[in-house]
């Protein structure tokens, strides 16, 4: 294999591992606003199941615990965001910027009064993180030429969390597209009245959505400080959630396509790091502080209709009253 | 849609508002409870923190400075019923357009040209800035919550980009410009007017402030006493009507877009001409989002916002004093009680509506058989 | 009223579906709904009929548990029904066709029959059953749909086709359908009245809402006439005609005879030539709309609401672009290609007092002396340059005020505080005082009190008299009779025929605005 080969390889090593938590957070997002909630506080949520998480599992020593503790603190920060959306009808932009700034200020204040370490979480040790795990016959198969490398370096080796978010991608779209639950979420994002004079609760529908989000911004943040990472750092979502909302919008709050947005947007970042202090030719040195606007760029052009049309669901933002 | 109140205007504008407040501190005092501190004890101290010690209420009214300029900012894309959260982007740009003229001219020309030339560069930088996302949502119907914050990124990495090449103080590592030249230095209040402020103290409040209550009484004469004003508010309260009244609503828009956008740019000249002398990496940190609290608080109401403005600085400052009093507790103490509030004021801003309704309705005809 | 059924012994022999007693609805001031006594037989298509605001649709919102009655009883099938919500309806045996389709735009047919009675948590297991029920209702009724297809695909009659399966699929006994064909084409109304027979046939019970008189003759077997939220009559269908049905809907007590001289009519001021306007989902609302308007003349314009007259309005006053055809007002014309914003509009004289004042004619949040001068505030009376003077402002509301005997006579207080009648007079006081040329007026008396409407209506009549042309659209016959000089009347985007309000009767009128051709009706 070619050495520019074996470096683009490695690129899409680092895509997958990049694009992890934004993956898990668009699925969050997706079902959201599908159900017609707008939902900026995907940051916040991840970011506060980074910190429960960390902080769990260095206590206990277990990174499953630390995970699930993770779930559940992001979950009870979305059904804020769901009380103040659906039962009080509150400004849901409002609502989802509260939510992060407050998360921006209880991980740190709580870090500092459990580690007194400045608002990290003590670093963690092997156990108490996910370990790459090694898929069977990494090693008799690497002899194998070409496909024997992309075995070992991109799809062995990742953690355990890595697979679970690519895992809830079609487990998502079969959620959506499949079940009962799925078409009346669906349903209750265009037309709620519709959902409503069938006999079903609106509000019930619509809190479940925004619950199901909570739980896999937890799982989201929970890979930031103890998959990717190893332990809690000040802010470390570091606008993965919004780079997840532009990914859930250019993908037409789809899963499938918004996995690809995500693998796209992290394909960028990877992209950016390798490039990093690189020459390149014409250019000079590569931009890469640009390129990482890239995202954000994309969503904005497909907003404003120059690559095609991005519906998002009819009744998104409002209120339902009867 | 949302909750409207049928309460007398007096406990809408200001009962409300005020328990909204007292619920949110109160939970932060919970919090604190829970930390080991006491609530009240932590209280004070903030107080204290904000404005008793020297140079305290100089750092508040600077903060407050900033506010003031967000916070109109999203006030005037709101009577237009737009709803403005790029105010971190905009007053990045027009930091951007202050810089420049700031870097330019700084060393060559007196104060009395450079100041007035960067204020206007940052009202025009941050009045494009609000502009593209305003024509986009006027004339292709694109969401405007989703394009300013978008736009809150782009800028970020297009000023990341510039501080790191082009504009990088040549020979050092740090990613901002050279130091601005004297022409461009904002004086500070407390060494100007022959001493007349030197009861603030230290503090980098500097006349920026005054340009703010210039802004502030400015935003007043246009959105109620011009004709523009008057048709921003009536695109912003029935564009239906407006379109009757043969209002250009588009337009309109745009024109509420750009001059938001100008005001959040006018922050700059605080954060950058008046304090940093420099332009530096994420000078903007977080006083653009706080300017949606401020409008939502303030009622998109010069009073209000300079109230609302108020209130923010203190906490800011205060929480500066709490890091410095309190072990276990953090400036990160003012971010959450920033979010509490906007919490409360903002999403679940008429949760108290229903039992202040049924208080007052017993206390009126309480009021009324006592009378009979 | 309640004996018209038993024209023959037979019928007392049936039995009933519904009954209602009694039931009253009133929405604060507003009687929407008094005294209706009403029974419906069994397999029968009944007839519900009434101008705008008669108040069927709220009457269908009672049945269907939308709304609770003040006072009265309901019995379905014979038993005491409590109906408080759509599901205790639906568990009845009642099922509603909405005028707003209740589906799911970018979900297929089969998606949107589906939601509710799903018939278990994975869609598979439910899929097969409602195919089959599909299948079942496309044979026995003639509904067949193509469950794939996606609703906005769709053209609107086979929209609704599935709006009626959904209300049918749990085994609906009584359908209710309000004002089905205001969106199908002629074509389409045809294939709904086939499956309503079939429907019928098979004993369903048909209610179906309707302003439309040729609707009523062809299929419906009983009809009941509501008027002012008062059941006023009821027929049986072969017995009546459309003259009769007409007087019944439109006639009013007499409130009061304007005061009016004869007309002076003199130089045309407005004059449309075969204006045409079509939306842009590509339907045609405006049909080769040709009429001159005079100085000194009020020109009434007749027709049920939705015919196109809210559009001519709107292209007159500027606020539409005129697709085909033209117009040409005080010298301007205006066609495709030249158009005249509303504020130009005003300036060179036209005015215009729009048919909701809620929607475009105030701001409601506004203090009444900022709407005094909507549309108007650059005059440079309000304000040299880019200021506004507040005293000048102020004080020509004041005027106004007492002008217009607008109560209370308060400039700050806040538009939506002030009667729904001082409203008006505040509209229509911004307007008139421009004296204008011309006067575009859309209901002026809509939600208005007597009182004021007795002053409006001297008010148009003084307008004319001192030479303004008007043109007054009104879904109220009795007033477009009483203060018009001509009378145009529209139809589906058609002028019918314009007659002159001394030889024009109530039911001539009345029978054109259900389309039937001027001489026919004379």
């Amino acid at each position: 294999m070619s050495e520019f080969a074996y470096q683009f390889l490695l690129t899409l090593d680092a895509t997958l591992r990049l694009a992890t938590p934004l993956v898990l957070c668009a699925m969050a997002g997706i079902f959201s606003e599908r159900s017609g909630i707008i939902d900026i506080s995907l940051e916040g949520k991840m970011l506060m199941g980074a910190f429960v998480a960390a902080a769990v599992a260095s206590t206990s020593g277990s990174p499953w615990l630390g995970v699930f503790a993770a779930m559940f603190a992001s979950m009870l920060m979305a059904m804020v965001h769901g009380f103040a959306c659906i039962t009080h009808k509150g400004n849901q932009v409002v609502s989802g910027l509260a939510i992060n700034i407050l998360a921006s200020g209880l991980t740190v204040t709580i870090g500092i009064a459990l580690f007194r370490q400045g608002g990290q979480t003590p670093p963690l040790s092997g156990s108490e993180r996910f370990r790459p795990i090694e898929w069977p016959l990494v090693d008799v198969l690497d002899s194998i030429p070409v496909l024997g490398t992309v075995y070992r370096e991109l799809i062995s080796g990742h953690n355990m969390l890595v697979y679970v978010a690519l895992l809830l991608v079609p487990l998502s779209a079969f959620l959506l597209y499949k079940t009962r639950f799925g078409l009346r979420l669906r349903a209750v994002g265009e037309v709620p009245r519709a959902v409503d004079s069938a006999g079903i609760s609106v509000s019930f529908l619509r809190y479940r959505a925004v619950i199901l989000a909570g739980l896999l911004c937890g799982i989201a943040g929970a890979y930031l400080s103890i998959g990717q990472g190893a332990g809690f750092v000040k802010e470390m979502s570091a606008g993965k959630g919004y780079i997840a909302l532009a990914a859930v919008i250019f993908g037409k709050w789809r899963p499938v396509p918004a996995l690809f947005a995500c693998l796209l947007f992290g394909f960028l970042e990877a992209v950016s790091a390798r490039l990093q202090g690189v020459d390149l030719p014409l250019i000079g040195e590569a931009p890469t502080q640009l390129m990482l606007a890239l995202p954000y760029i994309m969503v904005v052009l497909l907003l404003a209709g120059f690559i095609g049309k991005a519906s998002p669901p009819a009744a998104i933002g409002q209120p339902y009253s009867k | 849609m949302t909750p409207t109140s049928d309460l007398p205007r007096w406990a809408d504008v200001f009962l409300l508002p005020l328990l909204n407040l007292l619920a949110a501190l109160a939970v932060c005092g919970v919090i604190i409870f829970f930390l080991g501190e006491n609530p009240f004890n932590a209280l004070w101290v903030m107080i204290k923190g904000a404005f008793f010690y020297s140079g305290s209420l100089g750092y508040t009214l600077y903060y407050t400075t900033n506010f003031i300029f967000t916070g109109l900012a999203v006030a005037i894309a709101f009577h237009a019923m737009m709803f403005n959260i790029g105010g971190e982007g905009q007053a990045y740009i027009g930091g951007l357009g202050a810089g420049l003229v700031a870097l330019w001219l700084g060393a060559s020309l007196p104060m009395i040209l450079v100041i007035p030339l960067a204020v206007f560069a940052a009202a025009l930088f941050g009045a494009a800035w609000g502009l593209i996302p305003g024509l986009l949502q006027a004339y292709r119907g694109s969401h405007i919550v989703i394009t300013t914050i978008m736009f809150n990124f782009i800028a970020g990495s297009i000023m990341v980009w510039l501080l790191v090449g082009p504009l990088i103080e040549q020979g050092q590592q740090s990613p901002q410009t050279p130091k601005f030249g004297d022409g461009a230095l904002v004086p500070k209040l407390h060494e100007t007017a022959g001493g007349l402020f030197s009861f603030l103290g230290n503090s980098p409040l500097n006349l920026s402030f005054v340009l703010a209550l210039f802004c502030l009484v400015g935003f007043w004469i246009l959105i109620w006493r011009t004709k523009l004003g008057y048709e921003i508010r009536t695109v912003g309260q029935n564009p239906e009507a407006a379109r009757y009244a043969g209002i250009n609503v588009p337009k309109i828009i745009v024109i509420a877009m750009a001059l938001s956008g100008a005001l959040a740019g006018l922050l700059a000249i605080n954060e950058l001409l008046g304090v940093q002398h420099r332009v530096v990496l994420n000078f903007t940190s977080g006083y653009g989002f706080t300017g949606i609290a401020v409008a939502l608080m303030g009622r998109n109401h010069p009073v209000g916002i300079f109230l609302a403005s108020f209130l923010f600085g203190a906490i800011y400052q205060g929480g500066a004093e709490l890091d410095f009093e309190f072990q276990t507790i953090t400036r990160d103490m003012a971010l959450l009680m920033q979010g509490m509030i906007i919490l409360f004021s903002g999403a679940l801003a008429y949760m108290f509506n229903p039992w202040v309704s049924r208080i007052l309705r017993r206390w009126i005809k309480q009021g009324e058989a006592a009378r009979v | 009223m309640t004996d018209d059924k038993n024209t023959d012994g037979r019928t007392s022999a049936h039995s009933f579906a519904l009954n209602l007693a009694g039931v009253s609805k009133s929405f604060g001031a507003v009687r929407a709904n008094h005294d209706i006594n009403l029974d419906v037989l069994a397999g029968s298509i009944h007839g519900i009929v009434g101008e705008n605001g008669a108040g069927k649709s709220t009457l269908m919102n009672i049945i269907f548990g939308l709304h609770a009655p003040d006072k009265g009883s309901m019995h379905v099938f014979g038993e005491r029904a409590s109906i408080k919500s759509s599901a205790d309806a639906i568990s009845l045996g009642l099922g509603m066709v909405h005028q707003h389709f209740m589906l799911v735009p970018n979900m297929s047919v089969l998606d949107n029959v589906m939601l509710g009675s799903e018939g278990g948590y994975l869609l598979s297991e439910g899929r097969e059953q409602t195919l089959k029920t599909l299948d079942n209702l496309s044979s026995a009724f003639g509904m067949g749909v193509d469950p794939t297809a996606i609703i906005e695909d769709l053209p609107v009659g086979i929209r609704q086709r599935v709006e009626i399966i959904k209300a049918i699929k749990g085994g609906a006994r009584v359908l209710i359908l309000d004002e089905p064909t205001g969106v199908l084409t002629p074509g389409e109304a045809q294939q709904l009245f086939d499956i309503l027979r079939s429907l019928r046939d098979d004993g369903v019970t048909i209610l179906l809402i309707t302003h439309k008189l040729d609707e009523i003759m062809s299929i419906t077997d009983h009809v009941s006439i509501m008027r002012d939220g008062e059941m006023v009559a009821h027929r049986e269908t072969r017995k009546t005609t459309p003259q009769e049905l007409a007087r019944l809907m439109v006639g009013r007590d007499v409130l009061l005879s304007v005061d009016k001289g004869p007309a002076n009519p003199s130089d045309i001021k407005l004059k449309v030539s075969s204006l045409g306007c079509t939306s842009s989902a590509g339907s045609s609302l405006l049909k080769n709309v040709s009429f001159d308007l005079r100085a000194g003349e009020i020109l009434g314009v007749a027709g049920v609401a939705g015919n196109g007259q809210t559009e001519l309005l709107e292209i007159l006053s500027g606020m539409r672009k005129v697709t085909t055809g033209k117009f040409e007002v005080l010298q301007r014309v205006i066609d495709k290609e030249r158009s005249l914003t509303p504020e130009h509009m005003r300036a060179i004289g036209v005015a215009h007092i729009p048919e909701d004042r809620h929607e475009h004619g105030l701001v409601l949040s506004f203090e009444a002396q900022e709407n005094a001068m909507l549309g108007y505030h650059r005059d440079p009376r309000f304000g040299r340059g880019s200021l506004l003077d507040d005293k000048e402002i102020r004080d020509h509301c004041v005027e106004l005020m007492t002008k217009h005997d607008v109560r209370p006579p308060n400039p700050d207080l806040h538009a939506r505080n002030f009667s729904g009648g001082n409203q008006q007079k505040i509209v229509i006081g911004r307007e008139v005082d421009q004296k204008p040329e011309v006067l575009l007026i859309g209901q002026p008396t809509r939600g208005v009190d007597v009182g004021a409407i007795e002053f409006i209506h001297r008010q148009l009549i003084q307008l004319r008299d001192e030479g303004c042309a008007i043109l007054l659209v009104s879904v109220e016959l009795e007033e477009i009779l009483s203060l018009s000089d001509r009378i145009m009347v529209m139809n589906e985007g058609e002028i019918v025929g314009i007659v002159d309000q001394k030889t024009a009767s109530q039911e001539q009128v009345g029978m054109m605005m259900a389309g039937v051709g001027a001489e026919v009706a004379a």
